[in-house]
């Protein structure tokens, strides 16, 4: 009942915040784009043949010399940007959110076995958590990235180069979900239901997952729209960097690291439009989060 | 005191341990380091020989602790891709990084301090309102989209502010310097400020937290009450109260600085280790990899240290209970 109340509240909540439906419109927009890729853009830009080099460098409609067929432009080998922008999302999210329940997984487990179990398993969870949030999320993504690089083979490499990248992010963002499951589950601990459910000789798998988790999901659904932010923003940063992924499937971030090769000339779309596409994805989930947390946390409203 | 300055200590010394334990795996189980080192034309046996002569088939605990007493000795071994010794490699990328994060640090704490006190003070405040929504865009934009947009507005629109590389430098014995010449802070000041926007941000939402929960208590409330003058009070009482929180939250983060420094660097071709380590990276060249790791554990470990002192020099309670 009081979780429904909630749900209700936090609808009406949601109404009337103006900054969160435009947020929600803007985030739903990008992803059933990056979804519907495959049947809403004009060319497929891993295709070579869906597009032409007497395309190139045209500006967006609204500039003299321009095809109305492209509405944003194209970049220097012809390809329309609303197409390598959709499917740069798509690749983006598809790895941003593989890795982020990768990480939710895990922590969330983790978490939950710490919190349950306490004592010495809880000591070691929360040591190795500590040591990896001494390391900045990048830092690790990076090790991970350069220690798959050694290890695998250079033939398989370039295949593998997505299912890296999202481990490295998943391995980077785990500690939150671990740490808020954990505390989460401490306070749950002490609370009756579960001292009852305990005593009735319940497998602790059974008192974690059905009677515990349903419980705290409320924070760690706020971690999860945060650090799909973070992990939107470090697979960006990385393929920024030359370090995510080769050039002939762009995310967003490729995109961008590819846009900078035009910051002097006069092509500007080329870089701006990825770099406001990620931009506002990346504001508008930071938005919803922030959001989500008023309701979830409602001392703070 | 003293006792807990040297547990402090004694638990540096372990995670300085752990670290170094990690680098030594890096570096011992990817890849081969005999291949590495030697060419296709080396004979098996010239392989082996090499292999016996530097000690990789001594025990695996052996060989830790002789690479942790090389590096107390700052032998690091040689980089794989330049065959230069690691640790001048290193050395040579310090100053630049360290004057970037240090820079970086103190333009959020000389910003973002007022701006967080500001936005306390006076929370329904139109300026607050503006701060507050572009600290959440702020955050929000990727550190190496701030930096192309500084580059585009002040580089090439403007023209004012080099975009690359770190202008004129001076040579102080072995710190090459870009802080004494006007050259050298003009290429310092984009990405100084690239790398400082999130931890002001995060600076000044701290401060605000702090701020609003300290003035809500009860000692300001009679000091204001008692008619002690706002300045001072927020000044003196509120602000000095909230420096404790703060001052952990900036130490932990110093240790994030450098690392961003990564993405700084790379943005502005800025020849510290970040760029090193990038290098590093796409070469597989482990030895570098590893140091850089240790040298970064070294400064999070140094400042975490200073700000324990800080603690004892900023909060006079911590000065008497030294019972435990």
């Amino acid at each position: 009942m009081i979780a429904l109340l909630k749900k209700y509240e936090g609808l009406w909540l949601f109404v009337h915040s103006p900054a969160a439906i435009v947020a929600a419109m803007v985030a739903v927009l990008i992803f059933l784009g990056a979804v519907f890729a495959p049947w809403v853009a004009l060319v497929n830009p891993y295709d070579l043949s869906s597009f032409s080099l007497f395309d190139g460098l045209l500006p967006p409609a609204w500039q003299d010399g321009s095809n109305p067929k492209y509405l944003l432009g194209t970049d220097d080998q012809g390809r329309d940007m609303i197409s390598s922008i959709l499917y740069g999302a798509r690749l983006s999210l598809v790895i941003g959110l593989s890795a982020l329940t990768i990480a939710a997984i895990l922590g969330v487990g983790l978490g939950l076995a710490a919190g349950y179990y306490g004592g010495r398993f809880d000591a070691v969870v929360m040591r190795i958590a500590d040591v990896q949030l001494a390391l900045p999320a990048i830092l690790t993504a990076l090790l991970i990235d350069g220690i798959a690089r050694g290890i695998l083979p250079a033939a398989i490499q370039q295949d593998l180069r997505v299912a890296v990248l999202t481990l490295a992010i998943a391995l980077s963002l785990w500690v939150n979900f671990a740490r808020t499951a954990r505390a989460s589950t401490f306070v749950q601990m002490n609370k009756e239901y579960v001292q009852a459910a305990i005593m009735m000789g319940q497998r602790p798998t059974r008192v974690m997952f059905v009677h515990i988790l349903p419980n705290i999901l409320g924070p760690l659904l706020v971690i999860l729209t945060v650090d799909l932010a973070s992990a939107i923003l470090l697979e960006a940063t990385l393929s920024f960097l030359g370090i995510g992924l080769p050039a002939d499937s762009p995310s967003l971030g490729t995109l961008i690291r590819i846009g900078m090769q035009f910051l002097l000339s006069g092509e500007w779309w080329i870089l701006w439009i990825p770099t406001l596409f990620l931009v506002a994805l990346v504001v508008s989930i930071n938005i919803l989060g922030d959001f989500l947390r008023d309701i979830f946390n409602p001392r703070l409203r | 005191m003293v006792y807990f300055i040297l547990k402090r200590m004694v638990q540096s010394v372990f995670v300085m341990l752990a670290v170094a334990f990690l680098a030594f795996s890096l570096f011992r189980f990817v890849g081969d380091p005999i291949t590495q080192m030697t060419g296709v034309e080396t004979s098996v046996a010239d392989q082996e020989r090499l292999r016996e002569e530097l000690g990789l088939n001594d025990p695996f605990v052996s060989q830790f602790m002789r690479f942790t007493g090389d590096m107390l000795k700052g032998d690091f071994g040689f980089s794989y891709r330049t065959r230069q010794p690691v640790a001048d490699m290193i050395a040579d990328r310090i100053p630049a990084t360290l004057e970037l994060g240090v820079v970086a640090l103190i333009i959020s704490l000389v910003v973002g301090v007022p701006a967080g006190v500001y936005t306390a003070l006076k929370p329904r405040g139109v300026l607050t309102q503006t701060i507050l929504m572009t600290t959440l865009v702020g955050v929000s934009i990727p550190t190496f989209v701030i930096g192309i947009m500084l580059i585009f507005i002040f580089g090439v629109q403007l023209g004012w502010l080099p975009t690359f590389g770190r202008g004129g430098t001076v040579q102080i014995g072995s710190w090459e310097s870009s802080l004494f010449t006007i050259d050298g802070w003009r290429a310092l000041l984009l990405p100084a400020i690239t790398l400082g926007v999130y931890q002001l941000t995060l600076t000044m939402r701290l401060v605000r937290a702090e701020m609003m929960e300290v003035m809500r208590s009860d000692y300001i409330r009679f000091a204001m009450a008692r008619g002690v003058p706002m300045g001072r009070l927020h000044y003196k009482h509120a602000l000095a109260n909230t420096m404790v929180p703060v001052i952990t939250i900036i130490g932990l983060q110093f240790g994030g600085v450098i690392a961003f420094s990564i993405v700084t660097e790379s943005v502005f071709q800025w020849p510290g280790m970040g760029l090193l380590f990038l290098e590093s990276i796409r070469f597989v060249d482990i030895p570098v990899m590893g140091v850089y790791l240790v040298v970064i554990a070294f400064f999070f470990v140094l400042v975490n240290l200073v700000v324990d002192l800080l603690y004892v020099a900023i909060d006079p309670r911590l000065r008497i209970s030294d019972v435990s």
